[in-house]
């Protein structure tokens, strides 16, 4: 302070956080899903009135409007809609680099997002090329699974 | 029910920049201070007041509303808080219009303040707007998700990196001539194309900042504002359509719109368009100030408001049409991309919106012969498209 004006050097502010920690219900349809994910299958749910199969899977189709009961099997290879790679570091994301892409797996008709690995990302616009919209991937299941949307992963085919 | 005309009388903002020195209910209140100073009026002349306030992650508080009541004359008055993300300002803008249009007040205030930068990383925050079961956990943010839409938009169009680096570059420049613009300058599409990937092909240049800062106005009805006799900025249409929150449902053979294209603002317009009794937007309309946070954002809007078909935007951008003296002025102001304190952005873009009406922007960034001004906000994973079509009569 210098005659009671707050100078530069006095600009003061206040460390805080939040650190909430949250147990989210998974609902009926999450439970379905992840249990297939754990027997290494992705199911999707599919519309009684217009036919979707829709992944991320929910209780109830958006567009109809209406609770959804059948499921069906979807394949595990699909194509890229859309991707990015990020280079640099967020906090509390992933260490960079990694790509992200969401697929429409055959038999789905909606994409689902999730990280394409064992792809070189040194090369940023070649790596782009590689993983241009159109591209077709495969599902990449881990060996142990929990359960959890993180039990896969996609990679590029034919490389 | 008929709805009753509705003024906006004065505006009021603070700078944009990274950090204030004030508080958040402190810098809410300079921009009440300032909407009220423009406006003629004092708080005591004020009904109601709606709080424009996004997600309260950004300043660390639970609804922080709460913690600006007094500052911003809500004690022992009607209080409201309007959340819509990104879209909140211009949310908030719609909340005030329906006090008044409906008959219940004659005069209201709108008001907000953001610190986007107190947090460490708002891009934490971001990811967590994403469902937490199925997408969260892979790193999605906004700027991946301006990622998709411009690789769709790439893929679909043939839209360049070249042709978005340019929109950075007219958004800084008209950002010079906006006193409270957080970022602006002289840069070339080189230096946009040689700025560093954060998600590619999004570039550090093609990112709105993170910026504290405040927005107000002052609305009143018309009986109100012909006795101020003031040259006000009448709100001639409000609308605002909202989507899924999942991207991938806007991919793939059945979508039934393209994440690439901005549909839900095409709703959104097209009603508030039909209220202001537009029916050619690019010959009535001669300013646009658009929520786009990425550049890709805007050459969508562009294509989505009716300037232009699908996939035209760049292109044309390219050749003058959307820069202050060509075909329709957007960003005039810089705009998102050169200051975003999330949860008044979209009241930003109301007060820069008002201001070309009243003829009051500064030298350089007023538009000749402004008769209508379309004002936007867009929030969520891109879900929330509200419009604000501001006229002279």
């Amino acid at each position: 302070m210098k005659n009671g004006v707050l100078m530069k050097s006095d600009a003061v502010s206040l460390r805080g956080g939040w650190n909430v920690e949250y147990n989210y219900a998974v609902g009926q349809v999450g439970q379905r899903f992840f249990q297939a994910l754990k027997q290494g299958m992705i199911i999707a749910p599919k519309c009684p009135a217009c036919g979707l199969v829709m992944l991320p899977p929910r209780a109830f189709c958006e567009r109809c409007f209406v609770p959804v009961k059948e499921w069906v099997k979807v394949a595990s290879a699909g194509t890229i809609q859309a991707f990015t790679i990020v280079p640099v570091k967020f906090e509390s994301l992933p260490d960079p680099p990694y790509a992200i892409a969401f697929v429409l797996l055959d038999g789905a008709d909606t994409a689902l997002v999730n990280f394409v690995k064992n792809i070189d990302l040194s090369d940023l616009k070649k790596a782009a090329e590689k993983m241009a919209i159109g591209t077709r991937v495969k599902v990449v299941f881990k060996k142990r699974r929990k359960g959890s949307i993180n039990d896969f992963h996609y990679e590029l085919l034919d490389i | 029910m008929t709805r009753r005309k509705v003024a906006i009388i004065g505006v009021g903002q603070t700078q944009y920049r990274s950090q204030h020195e004030a508080t958040l209910p402190e810098l809410a209140q300079q921009a009440a201070l300032a909407a009220l100073e423009d406006a003629d009026m004092t708080m005591e002349d004020i009904e109601a007041v709606v709080f424009s306030m996004g997600p309260s992650e950004f300043v660390g508080m639970n609804d922080p509303e709460k913690w600006c009541v007094g500052a911003v004359g809500g004690r022992n008055r009607p209080f409201m808080r309007i959340n819509t993300g990104g879209a909140t300002g211009t949310s908030a803008i719609h909340a005030g219009f329906y006090h008044i249009a409906s008959g219940i007040f004659d005069s209201v205030l709108v008001v907000g303040a953001d610190k986007v930068r107190e947090c460490k990383d708002s891009q934490q925050v971001l990811n967590t707007i994403w469902d937490p079961l199925y997408e969260r956990q892979f790193a999605l943010t906004t700027i991946t998700m301006a990622a998709f839409q411009a690789v769709r938009h790439i893929h679909l169009y043939g839209t360049t990196e070249e042709q978005m680096a340019l929109i950075a570059v007219r958004s800084w420049k008209n950002a010079l001539n906006n006193p409270v613009a957080h970022l602006k300058g002289r840069i070339t599409v080189e230096d946009v194309m040689k700025s560093p990937y954060l998600c590619w092909p999004i570039k550090k240049y093609e990112i709105c900042p993170s910026s504290a800062g405040g927005a107000a106005v002052v609305m009143v009805s018309e009986k109100k504002a012909r006795r101020m006799g003031c040259r006000p900025a009448w709100i001639k249409g409000c609308s605002e359509f909202a989507n899924t929150v999942f991207q991938g449902d806007q991919m793939g053979g059945r979508a039934e719109m393209d994440f690439a294209d901005s549909d839900i603002l095409a709703m959104a317009a097209k009603e508030a368009f039909h209220q202001a009794g537009i029916a050619n937007p690019l010959k009535d309309i001669q300013v646009a100030e658009l929520y786009a946070p990425f550049t890709i954002c805007e050459i969508s809007m562009v294509e989505a408001l009716g300037f232009c078909g699908k996939g035209e935007g760049g292109r044309l951008n390219e050749r003058g049409f959307f820069d202050i003296g060509g075909r329709i002025a957007v960003n005039p102001s810089g705009g998102t991309l050169c200051a975003n304190a999330i949860a008044v952005t979209g009241l930003a873009r109301v007060c820069d919106g008002a201001l070309q009406v009243m003829e009051k922007a500064t030298p350089g960034m007023q538009v000749e012969g402004v008769r209508n001004v379309v004002c936007h906000g867009e929030g969520g994973s891109f879900q929330f498209h509200a419009v604000v079509v501001l006229g002279a009569e």
